[in-house]
């Protein structure tokens, strides 16, 4: 039977990525340019059974949302810049409560009401440091409406695998373009669901650390009784001010991201290998620079693209081993110079990063990087 | 025969953080009992709050406990509730917690009519960061931000919940403990939003800073200024000056917000 | 064909152009085969203000999503057409309003004109598909996608009670702009 095909809106695809990995509850609030994906769900998510709620605030949909994990649902919220600020002290809730639920943000112009109908990718950096403390942080950001969809079902394997928020950043251009999206047969994808306790209800700990860096998380009405804070808490969820308890725990929260880092990281290498110059971009930019190493190509410059598809956590250890080789790295972003930043610190100097930077609401087209190429010596 | 408490509490959990001569415990044990009079499974509860003083209740009782952030205990309540409303949801709280960083939620799941029970624990102050006016503080009263006197109005909590559109209100005092369990058993039993409002008292930070020389001096004046509903019929306005009162003040029938959502669900699939 | 090939629809708000493009890169890349990214840009305002929506078809996989050199052009308004017409490569297609669109950008291009606007209100009787006007002329001007590939694509996208209104706005704009650019 042929594979059912569309021609979907980014943010379409993504709330149908949701419904392919099992999300049954959505909590949200009205954000441009984030709205579809809410929409889409309103619809699809009462068919399944699922459960939609328009909360009164960002804040409450951030809060909602981890409400219902607890009960076991699988979770998404959609938002967009000024919904994201908001939605920070929450989502700094579930990390050190270590609640599974997945947040697509759809970045605008910034700060503040910025430029609502605008492109951006300048929420790349309060993915990772919006809420205050340590904390894991875990960001993707696909570039087509295929890998938005399949992004998607990824944030909630990740979320689920890691009991942690996993956010998930397309930038206005790819969450509101249209291509043909295939859909993937159930089972063509993999879909991770949540470890359940495997002792019984009065042996059990939310955190109990004998299973892992990960431990099994009960779900409330199931059986099992269980106290869950944001306080600094002890592996049987109540609060604790023991400093090697605290120590340890919130380096294990960290540390469940960190270490695996192999299995969250994910980027794409196109004609790296004798590149002279070498673009590292991300969402619709990435897109610009596919466009622009084609062109460079063909007059004869050996350029490659460097895509990140997770920005957090950051493929630092490949960006420094190709550093070695290669005479300069360019980096379009529509910021001013989140990315960059984050290349400059982890290529100890070997070579110079040239950043194109643009936040007046347009895209960085081919051209531009054609130009800052020939910069490159 | 005794009640017996420590069928609910959780065990090595106590001493609790409350300080002398505060009210909390008094209505955490009411909610003890009213939760035993109906019966309510351990497994098949959970007891939401924010940030506070009052907010450390939950993590005391037995059940399944969510202890949030500063005022979005009803928020996080909304989530539990709607993606299992089979499982009885209490929240409980302070009036800061409740009605100012939570005033949003509050209203909101007051319109909803979702079908959870709300215990506000007004003591009319900040109690844990020192006791900070609320905007519950009387109007005059001294706090540590108010040291010329509070120059806010103060909501009442109760008609507020009334106006937001919650179904079920009622207000009882601390001194009043052997009234506290029944209505909180009607406010669980009822179907739909309901708020039971609970005067208190913080003789640590509101007491000392406002004359009341001891905590019998603060509970002697919740036992004043209390009035049934019923009493209150047969009083003029002049002898109602300055009492507050207390029982069942509201109780409607409306459709319940997840009851209302099943029927979405029926429509969507019928469709399909 | 041979690479990119760069469309950009624009009017006002509210003038359905967004779908007009969608319908056409569906064409493209669901009944025709080929690739097509449709993306566009808006103002805060639903109804009025200049509104555009880009689609790019190609028989190779599409990188970058918006138009470098703008192959064809629909303008419906003055205020699209001033605003819009700046990246129309020399030779580039552009439709105009010929009601509504007054002074054409300056600029060898091949200029194809109708009453777009009126055509639907009068002939189709429902100003509403001034849009499926506009794309089955688009759709003549530019030969990248087939005719028929365009009609399955306009009606699956509109509800059923308005396929033979739609069928026949797509099938009027096609001819008026077959005739005019003769």
């Amino acid at each position: 039977m042929a594979k059912k095909v569309a021609f979907l809106q980014g943010n379409e695809a993504a709330a149908h990525g949701a419904l392919y990995a099992g999300c049954r509850f959505f909590a949200g609030y009205p954000i441009t340019p984030s709205t579809e994906v809410a929409e889409v769900l309103s619809a699809e998510l009462p068919k399944v059974g699922g459960k939609f709620i328009q909360m009164e605030d960002e804040i409450g949909a951030m809060a909602a949302l981890i409400g219902a994990s607890l009960t076991g649902s699988k979770v998404l919220t959609s938002t967009s810049g000024p919904g994201l600020s908001l939605k920070q002290e929450n989502i700094g809730y579930a990390c050190i409560t270590e609640v599974p639920a997945v947040i697509v943000n759809v970045m605008r112009g910034g700060p503040s009401t910025g430029m609502p109908t605008g492109p951006s990718q300048s929420d790349v950096m309060c993915a990772k440091w919006g809420t205050h403390g340590d904390h894991p942080a875990i960001c993707l950001v696909p570039a087509s409406v295929q890998e938005l969809f399949e992004e998607t079902v990824r944030a909630f394997n990740l979320a689920e695998k890691y009991r942690t928020p996993v956010m998930i950043m397309p930038d206005e251009i790819v969450a509101h373009m249209r291509e043909r999206i295939v859909f993937p047969e159930p089972g063509e994808i993999e879909v991770v669901d949540r470890k359940g306790p495997s002792v019984p209800p009065e042996q059990y700990k939310p955190y109990d650390t004998s299973f892992g860096d990960v431990p099994p998380l009960a779900a409330f009405g199931s059986g099992y009784k269980f106290h869950v804070t944001g306080l600094n808490k002890m592996q049987d969820g109540f609060p604790t001010t023991k400093a090697e308890i605290v120590q340890a725990e919130e380096e294990r929260q960290v540390r469940k991201v960190e270490a695996n880092k192999a299995d969250i990281m994910k980027w794409e290498e196109y004609l790296c290998d004798d590149a002279d110059v070498i673009v590292v971009a991300f969402g619709s930019t990435s897109r610009s620079a596919r466009f622009a190493v084609n062109e460079a190509r063909k007059n004869g410059i050996k350029a490659g693209l460097f895509r990140l598809i997770t920005f957090w956590p950051f493929p630092e250890e490949r960006l420094l081993e190709l550093s070695k080789k290669v005479k300069g790295f360019i980096t379009p972003e529509m910021n001013l110079g989140m990315c960059t930043g984050v290349v400059k610190g982890c290529i100890e100097g070997n070579a110079p990063v040239l950043g194109i930077f643009r936040v007046d609401g347009e895209p960085i087209n081919p051209d531009q990087i054609l130009d800052k190429m020939k910069e490159v010596k | 025969m005794a009640f017996d408490y420590d069928k609910y509490i959780r065990p090595g959990k106590l001493p609790h953080i409350w300080c002398p001569g505060c009210g909390h415990g008094i209505v955490m044990k009411g909610l003890i009992r009213a939760m035993d009079s109906l019966n309510l499974k351990k497994e098949d509860t959970c007891i939401v709050s924010g940030i506070g003083c009052a907010s450390r209740l939950p993590g005391y009782i037995d059940c399944c406990t969510l202890h949030t952030a500063h005022g979005r205990a009803a928020a996080f309540a909304t989530g539990v509730k709607m993606a299992k409303p089979e499982m009885n949801v209490i929240l409980c709280g302070g009036d800061g917690d409740g009605t100012a960083i939570g005033g949003n939620h509050f209203i909101h799941a007051c319109r909803r009519n979702i079908n959870m029970t709300y215990i506000i624990m007004n003591n009319y102050i900040y109690g844990m960061t020192g006791g900070q006016f609320s905007p519950c503080t009387p109007t005059g009263a001294k706090a540590s931000t108010t040291p010329y006197g509070n120059p806010d109005p103060g909501f009442d909590i109760a008609k507020l919940a009334i106006g937001a559109g919650a179904t079920f209100v009622a207000r009882g005092t601390a001194y009043h403990a052997a009234q506290i369990d029944k209505l909180i058993a009607e406010a669980i039993q009822h179907k739909g939003f309901s708020v039971v409002e609970i005067l208190d008292d913080c003789p640590t930070t509101y007491g000392r800073r406002n004359k009341y020389r001891s905590v019998i001096d603060m509970m002697n004046r919740l036992k004043e200024v209390a009035v049934p509903v019923k009493a209150a019929e047969k009083m003029t306005a002049e002898q109602l000056e300055g009492k507050v009162l207390t029982g069942v003040l509201h109780k409607v029938e409306k459709p319940e917000y997840t009851e209302e959502y099943a029927k979405v669900i029926q429509r969507a699939q019928a469709a399909k | 064909m041979a690479g990119r090939y760069e469309i950009r629809f624009s009017g006002a708000g509210g003038q359905g152009l967004i779908l007009a493009g969608v319908i056409m890169a569906e064409a493209a890349s669901i009944y025709d085969g080929i690739q097509a990214v449709q993306s566009q840009s808006y103002g805060p305002e639903a109804r009025g203000g200049a509104s555009k929506s880009e689609v790019i078809i190609s028989d190779e996989t599409i990188d970058y999503p918006k138009v470098t050199q703008c192959d064809a052009l629909l303008a419906l308004t003055q205020e699209a057409c001033d605003k819009y017409s700046h990246d129309l490569k020399e030779g580039g297609v552009l439709l105009i309003d010929s009601d509504l669109v007054l002074r054409e950008p300056v600029g060898n291009f091949k200029v194809t004109k109708f009453n777009i606007t009126n055509t639907a209100k009068n002939e189709i009787g429902r100003e509403i598909v001034t849009n499926i006007v506009a794309l089955g002329a688009m759709v003549a001007l530019t030969g990248v996608v087939t005719k028929e590939a365009a009609e399955k694509a306009v009606l699956a996208r509109v509800p059923e009670a308005f396929l033979e209104l739609n069928k026949k706005a797509f099938h009027l704009g096609y001819d008026k702009a077959m005739a005019a650019k003769a």
